[in-house]
């Protein structure tokens, strides 16, 4: 006992002794993280185990830990945008967006037919890119690396339309309030058709890799399962609560952003498992590629931002060569604009769910509070229920398939 | 949108009495407040009842209004939703500044544990019942409850900011540093 540093008192200590009173086997105690190369990301699970049987586990999260509430309540608004694209920075203009369509509930401030699709458009490619990395990675975590690398290209090409249309490539910051900061460029939409031209050959070839490949299903068919009635009570929403078989998808119950003007399915699994949490994350790729093809065909001309003065940056040449503009550019980004007293809830779908925040204004420059609803911190909370009984290496391709991102958890 | 807003209000105030009040429509989410001591009951009844049917617990979360009367000092807030009809509801439990306790509504929703857990962790809101009432994000260590309004965004002993590093004496220096 002495040897595992473990404190009398805890509940494993005392599971351990019963163990060895009741047929003298031995259990051992597994700490899976926080920085193992199979967690992706930090955060550590304290495993109780039976040989490669895990008994039980508990979690320990907030490693890194930002405080983003609380540097939201002291900041203006467009400095909080940074903030959103570090917690689920696999798809951060997702969280971005979120962001500003938030802002303008609570300013309530109508934004183009324009910006709208451009808005569909980013943040059904940053879905895409979000469901690469988890599907890949589960491709790895089960041994097959090729398809990591094989599809990773991809990524990166979704990275090369975010860089012409903002400038950045992970950590986005993305967009203004009511718009976005300038129109795309041709070569913007001509790097989205090449994306979705070439992109359906790659995800079909990694699909026909994975998807009927005996020893992927021998490793995720029945692992980590979850009902849909426990995954419904555990807060679990996106891909892994349709995994569970519930059609519940934000763009279709309450469409934002003009999601109700395409035409797409949202795919749902049976069996909660990590195979088809893999499948629903597939089918949704196509979805989404589906969703880009109409709004870039069906993109309406028109201003790429609203006609809101209070809270739109002025555009950068006037900042430069005009008091006025300079002055405003100033007064928006330090907080100086009229600010309603309210309370919005506003809800995306997110790469893993429900991407929700909860904004108190008081009328002050920052807001009174601001939560942000991290689908990832609340159903992260079932992994210990998902694993139990099954064997360390069905942990680690659960963990992976849930797609907990670590900034998501923590904020 | 099957389920109206004027149900809702009336089956709770039929059910609950005074223990539901200042019902009003906040842009698009239903809001009212319910007394610390119902919320579970309160949530109970909207997830069970026939017509009612909130089946989703969707977000829990604390704020602190130092500012207000010593009875209302803290607020719990609960989004539910009603996946049949699709129609968000809001309600705040208002606590009082000295000790603040309400109870776990984990026998409810699971979900509710860890989001209760960061309650607690920032606002030091006890949640009785709860079956591992501990910090979640912070350290255990930590003391104090840091989303509270009293508590600084930054140390005020930082010295890595202090203006003399960068070649500027103020007089009121330690006043920057709280800033």
């Amino acid at each position: 006992m002495s040897d595992l540093l473990l404190p009398p008192e805890h509940r494993y200590a005392k599971m351990i002794e019963q163990r060895q009173n009741e047929d003298g086997s031995e259990l051992s105690i597994l700490n899976l993280g926080p920085t193992h190369p199979a967690t992706h990301g930090i955060f550590q699970n304290i495993l109780l185990m039976d040989g490669e049987r895990i008994l039980d586990g508990e979690g320990t999260v907030g490693y890194i830990h930002r405080a983003f509430e609380k540097i939201a309540e002291n900041r203006p608004f467009y400095q909080i945008t940074p903030l959103t694209d570090r917690m689920n920075y696999c798809s951060a203009p997702i969280n971005n967006m979120g962001w500003w369509m938030t802002l303008e509930k609570a300013l309530d401030i109508e934004v183009p037919k324009r910006v709208q699709y451009m808005r569909v458009i980013i943040m059904e490619l940053a879905r895409i890119a979000d469901h690469i990395i988890c599907n890949s990675v589960l491709g790895v975590d089960t041994g097959a690396l090729t398809g990591f690398l094989y599809v990773f290209q991809y990524r990166e090409k979704i990275y090369e339309i975010y860089e012409e249309i903002c400038g950045a490539r992970l950590t986005t910051n993305m967009g203004r309030i009511g718009g976005f900061e300038r129109d795309w460029s041709p070569a913007a939409f001509r790097k989205i058709n090449e994306f979705l031209d070439e992109f359906p050959k790659i995800w079909g070839e990694f699909e026909s890799l994975l998807t009927r490949n005996r020893i992927f299903m021998d490793r995720t068919i029945d692992v980590g399962p979850i009902s849909a009635e426990k995954a419904m009570s555990y807060g679990f929403t996106g891909p892994n609560l349709r995994a569970a078989g519930i059609d519940y998808d934000i763009r279709v119950m309450k469409p934002y952003s003009s999601y109700e003007d395409f035409e797409f399915d949202v795919p749902v699994g049976k069996s909660g498992d990590t195979y088809d949490r893999f499948c629903v994350r597939n089918a949704e790729v196509w979805e989404s590629l589906k969703i880009i093809r109409q709004a870039v065909d069906k993109m309406p001309e028109g201003p790429f931002h609203a006609n809101v003065p209070d809270y739109y940056l002025p555009p950068k040449e006037e900042v430069y060569n005009n008091m006025e503009a300079l002055i405003y550019h100033f007064k928006i980004v330090m907080g100086e604009v009229p600010v309603p007293k309210t309370e919005v809830y506003h809800a995306v779908e997110g790469g893993n769910g429900e991407l929700g925040f909860y904004l108190i204004t008081d009328g002050s420059r920052t807001p009174y509070r601001l939560h942000f609803r991290r689908p990832c911190f609340i159903y992260y909370q079932a992994f210990n229920d998902m694993v139990r009984g099954q064997m360390l290496s069905d942990a680690i391709a659960t963990l992976s398939s849930l797609n907990v991102i670590a900034g998501e958890l923590d904020a | 949108m099957a389920l109206k807003t004027s149900v809702i209000q009336e089956k709770l105030e039929s059910k609950f009495g005074d223990k539901v009040t200042g019902f009003t429509q906040v842009k698009d989410i239903f809001s009212f407040e319910v007394a610390p001591e119902a919320n579970n009951e309160v949530m109970r009844f909207l997830k069970e009842d026939p017509a009612l049917r909130f089946n989703f617990l969707t977000d829990v979360c604390g704020v602190h209004y130092p500012d207000e009367q010593p009875e209302r000092q803290f607020a719990v807030v609960y989004h539910m939703h009603n996946w049949f009809d699709n129609i968000r509801i809001r309600f705040k439990c208002f606590l009082n500044g000295e000790n603040p306790e309400i109870d776990t509504v984990t026998g409810l929703f699971l979900g509710a544990n860890w989001q209760e857990r960061e309650t607690y962790d920032f606002y030091g809101i006890i949640f009785k019942g709860h079956p591992q009432l501990k910090r979640i994000l912070n350290m255990d260590e930590m003391v104090s409850f840091p989303l509270r309004k009293e508590f600084p965004m930054e140390d005020g002993g930082r010295t890595d900011k202090d203006d003399r590093f960068f070649g500027r004496v103020t007089d009121n220096a330690t006043q920057i540093n709280q800033e």
